[in-house]
């Protein structure tokens, strides 16, 4: 067939020593190559309300340039994209919407929230702003910071990576939907009531009845 | 200028007893209107040739903490032309519904004002072509945000607001088809229907 034939005569087993620094041969765990793949070609939602999304900017362009982490395409559609990335306040007229663009998202999706207003809604505890997005949607990292310089947001998608190198194939509740249930909400009411408790200089504002 | 404009003057002239008192306040003049002659006056303002108030800058109310104080609706006018602006105010007692009436029909910009100013403070404009919510979403149930007995937080619980602002389906009042240019092609101004129609916008050919 005119393939060389490579067993050498002294082995008539035909049982090659593979050695690990073989260029044809890798061994590793699954989990390990799935990972690496994930973590490193993640794909962002941008979904920017506030002045975290000027940041969020100034992370995409050149000077700090996400690309660098694997995050070459900004997705604008939910359909292609890995993690949500939430800059800025989220009001209540927009929780629907965010809700609806996480549940277009395929798995497997994270998200990060970016930001106090984003992670507790920030300074404003008042009538019209949802308290922290995760009482909408799970959250995988919080990034501090009014608004987080790109540094921080850069840290925070290292530590998703991180996050996702830790994570198995096999475990079939990281990849399961947290869907809105019956109640309306994805949390039990008590837990949206206690996220959403004021906290720091808000506990002070007696006007709140 | 610290003295009163003469716009406040020639509308007591105009209106007399219907215009019930004026001042300057940060050397700008405010004049207080009954409500019943209110859009009269605003036509009068708008249409003479004196006066010229051709533009409406805003539409908004004011609450003032002290309960005895009656809602005060405010119209900010502007005269392009002239360079001078006037306010002008109705007080509406609060025990009695909070009603006055639309100025749509004198200048058009002032649909979304008076929408805004409905859905913050719970004034009705009387004959308004389309008076629902614009900021908060339509089946928004808490009542007039800015109302001084408003509470900061709102009145429902985070989880109840949270709730009803999950149950809200946004697809359904702010649809694409209601922001379709093609829509209100008939009532753009002249050269931009000249611009579409070359296609500089390419669907309108």
């Amino acid at each position: 067939m005119g393939l060389i034939e490579r067993t050498p005569p002294d082995d008539p087993a035909g049982a090659t020593a593979v050695s690990s620094i073989s260029p044809n041969w890798v061994t590793t765990r699954l989990d390990f190559l799935t990972n690496w793949a994930r973590a490193n070609s993640l794909w962002p939602m941008p979904f920017g309300t506030a002045c975290c999304a000027i940041e969020y900017m100034a992370t995409a362009a050149s000077r700090f340039d996400i690309a660098r982490f694997g995050m070459e395409r900004q997705s604008f559609s939910p359909r292609q994209a890995d993690v949500l990335i939430c800059a800025g306040r989220l009001p209540f007229k927009l929780a629907p919407v965010i809700r609806l663009i996480w549940d277009q998202m395929p798995q497997p999706k994270w998200s990060i929230s970016m930001g106090a207003c984003a992670s507790s809604g920030g300074i404003f505890d008042n009538y019209a702003m949802v308290q922290g997005i995760d009482t909408i949607i799970p959250v995988d990292v919080y990034v501090p910071g009014c608004p987080p310089r790109p540094e921080g947001l850069i840290y925070g998608i290292r530590l998703l990576q991180k996050k996702i190198q830790g994570e198995s194939i096999a475990d079939d509740s990281l990849r399961q939907e947290h869907l809105v249930g019956p109640s309306g909400l994805f949390l039990p009411a008590e837990r949206v009531d206690e996220l959403s408790e004021p906290f720091g200089n808000s506990v002070s504002q007696t006007r709140s009845g | 200028m610290t003295s009163l404009s003469p716009s406040a003057a020639a509308l007591r002239h105009a209106f007399g007893d219907a215009v019930e008192r004026s001042l300057v306040s940060c050397r700008d003049t405010i004049v207080y209107v009954r409500r019943d002659r209110v859009h009269d006056a605003l036509a009068w303002l708008k249409t003479t040739p004196e006066q010229t108030f051709d533009y409406l800058t805003d539409v908004t109310a004011v609450e003032y903490r002290d309960p005895e104080r009656p809602l005060e609706v405010v119209w900010q006018l502007r005269s392009l032309a002239r360079r001078a602006d006037l306010r002008v105010k109705v007080a509406l007692d609060k025990s009695a519904p909070l009603e006055v009436p639309t100025v749509c029909d004198l200048w058009k910009g002032a649909d979304w004002l008076e929408r805004e100013t409905y859905d913050m403070f719970g004034v009705v404009f009387t004959g308004h072509p389309d008076l629902r919510r614009i900021i908060m979403w339509e089946t928004y149930a808490e009542g007039y945000p800015l109302r001084k007995d408003f509470p900061l937080r709102g009145h429902f619980s985070r989880a109840e607001q949270t709730r009803q602002a999950l149950a809200a389906n946004p697809e359904a009042h702010y649809s694409l088809d209601e922001l379709s240019i093609a829509e209100a092609f008939h009532e753009l101004p002249k050269d931009m229907r000249e611009r579409l129609r070359r296609g500089e916008r390419g669907f309108l050919k």
